[in-house]
């Protein structure tokens, strides 16, 4: 890896600042239905159609824990190196607003499920270790329609109650590009763990982001501001930018910062105060009396260890030892659990360091055109393994290989088949090549006079010839062998 | 610590509950007493004990990950004051 320097710092007028950036993510947990409610979870419903008397906080309904969620925060903390508690406790926060009938959200808070872990980064200046605070769980809110009536606002509760884990980093940040590789590090993990799908533009992961700045080598922390429900990690990197640059301008012209909760306004690109959230922040957290303390047997915890899959940082380790790729290779062939296991299937049934330029080429280039994951790739990885293989073996030439692809991608045929079909074969034949070639100078001897007497530069057109006759299909090393052996003859 | 009229009414608009003007000078020596009564505990040495969330040892019972409920949009939105076919309609509120 290339020793770069970090270098992200906000230029003011009277030095360097440094920007502190510490994330709140509110992740989605994978079920079928909510965290206290038997309704379902699933996106895209009719509104209000997945909504019980729970979710839309009937009286005397007494919420009761689904125990999928409740393992699907322990898996996300052991992902995250994180100590599981035993104990832990719901709370209520309290807030007043139209898509939250309870008039709380149920949460935790002096107890959460679990406590300090660790992410690691691979930045191009090396690697980071980002501090995980807790992760606890909690309800999400119903969704506000503010754009179907100019005087009212309407409300679907279908998202009301569904589980989230908010996982709080330390603020252990500090750019745009390290919370670029901190989210998409999270949403690989939990998506290995199958914990949450990470789809951002379901909201099924969005982040309250804290911000901060301070002069380059100053020890404390400067007052931060909260930008509330960004939803993208270009928004989340827009919005730091701004934010950062309009701390930097207020504390150069003498200016205190308030801390507070801002808006990202995506149309404008700035960040502005919430002033709406100014009494919000006096949430009068208190035990919820309806819900006992969460009390975790140790060996729930340790089996649910056990079953963990092998996840990302591990499967880096292991594919740069046992396919000899390099870290960055590793890097992009283990960010997605389908693209490792399309991967290995590959590897094993073909040569490991050509499937890896050939996934990371072609087929990523042609799945990224196409705007498919690799789970509906139009080439399995089978066809794709043999096609690897030919090329390895010399059946067929890089170039060729290329027109296989596109031929295998619009069929969904094997390269075999195709190979046969269209004659695409390589010529690897050495008399057969000779005596093309042959051929083929006796046709200009004017231009093979020309070579001889020092004007190489008409290879180039000897190699077209055997290119043009053969259909393409010479084996360019070989060509080049036999055409420089005959010609000094 | 004591409670003055700004507290009772900042308390009050937390809660939504409207409070009569004439009304916040008693309500605030009421919430007073009240409070200086709860305050004797803090006599009470409790820096060994842990707070209690429950009077119940027991754990939380849980449930399966089933779905068992929803589907009940006309019975929801029965208690809506305002609504139409599918959601809740209230007042506009806009950040």
């Amino acid at each position: 890896m290339s020793k770069e320097k970090f270098d992200y710092f906000i230029k003011g007028e009277k030095g360097k600042y440094e920007v502190v950036i510490g994330l709140e993510v509110h992740a989605q947990v994978l079920s079928k239905s909510k965290l206290f409610s038997g309704s379902s979870t699933k996106f895209g419903a009719d509104p209000n159609d997945q909504v019980s008397l729970i979710d839309s906080a009937f009286p005397g309904m007494l919420p009761v824990i689904n125990e999928e969620c409740v393992k699907q925060a322990v898996r996300t903390g052991l992902g995250l190196n994180a100590k599981i508690n035993n104990y832990s406790v719901f709370d209520r926060k309290n807030y007043f607003y139209a898509d939250l009938p309870q008039g709380y959200q149920i949460s935790q808070y002096k107890n959460p499920i679990v406590g300090e872990g660790k992410v690691l980064l691979d930045m191009p200046y090396g690697s980071k270790e980002i501090g995980i605070e807790r992760l606890h769980l909690e309800q999400d809110a119903g969704k506000s329609i503010h754009d179907m009536d100019p005087s009212n606002t309407y409300v679907d509760l279908n998202r009301s109650g569904i589980a989230l884990m908010e996982i709080v980093s330390k603020p252990d940040l500090r750019s745009p590009d390290e919370v670029n590789a901190y989210i998409k590090k999270l949403r690989s993990i939990m998506r290995y763990l199958g914990t949450c799908d990470g789809n951002m533009q379901e909201g099924s992961l969005r982040a309250d982001v804290n911000v901060s700045v301070r002069k380059e080598g100053d020890k404390n922390f400067g007052t931060r501001c909260e930008i509330k429900n960004v939803n993208s990690i270009k928004f989340m990197q827009m919005a730091i930018e701004y934010e950062a640059a309009r701390q930097v301008e207020l504390i150069e012209n003498g200016k205190e910062i308030d801390q507070e909760t801002r808006l990202f306004d995506t149309k404008k690109n700035e960040t502005r105060s919430m002033r709406s959230k100014e009494d919000a922040h006096d949430y009068r957290y208190f035990p919820d009396p309806d819900l006992l303390p969460l009390k975790l047997e140790q060996k729930l915890i340790d089996d649910l260890k056990k079953s963990l899959p092998e996840l990302p940082d591990k499967k880096k380790e292991r594919f740069i030892k046992e396919y000899e790729l390099n870290v960055y290779e590793a890097n992009v062939l283990v960010s997605e659990k389908e693209i490792s296991d399309y991967y290995e299937e590959v590897a094993k049934l073909s040569d490991k360091k050509l499937a890896a330029t050939w996934m990371m080429g072609d087929l990523f280039a042609m799945l990224n055109d196409k705007g498919l994951d690799i789970s509906k790739s139009p080439i399995s990885a089978k066809h794709f393994a043999e096609l690897v293989q030919s090329i390895k073996s010399g059946e067929i030439s890089g170039r060729i290989a290329k027109e296989v692809f596109e031929i295998m991608v619009e069929s969904g045929d094997n390269p075999k088949k195709i190979i046969e079909s269209k004659g695409m074969k390589q010529q690897s034949d050495p008399k057969e090549l000779e005596k093309m070639i042959n051929e083929i100078l006796s046709k200009n001897k004017d231009k093979v006079d020309q070579y001889k007497a020092g004007k190489e530069k008409l290879f180039g057109f000897f190699v077209g010839q055997v290119m043009k006759l053969s259909g393409g299909k010479a084996n360019p090393q070989l060509t080049n062998e036999i055409l420089k052996k005959l010609l000094k003859g | 610590m004591s409670l003055d009229k700004e507290k009772i009414k900042h308390v009050a608009k937390l809660a939504r509950i409207s409070v009569d003007e004439a009304k916040v000078d008693s309500l605030t020596k009421d919430l007073n007493s009240i409070f200086k009564f709860i305050e004797q505990l803090n006599e009470l040495n409790t820096d060994k004990v842990e707070p209690l969330t429950s009077i119940l040892n027991q754990s939380l019972r849980s449930r399966k990950d089933e779905i068992s409920d929803g589907k009940i949009r006309e019975k929801i939105l029965k208690n809506s004051p305002k609504k139409n076919e599918e959601f809740f309609v209230v007042p506009k509120v806009v950040e």
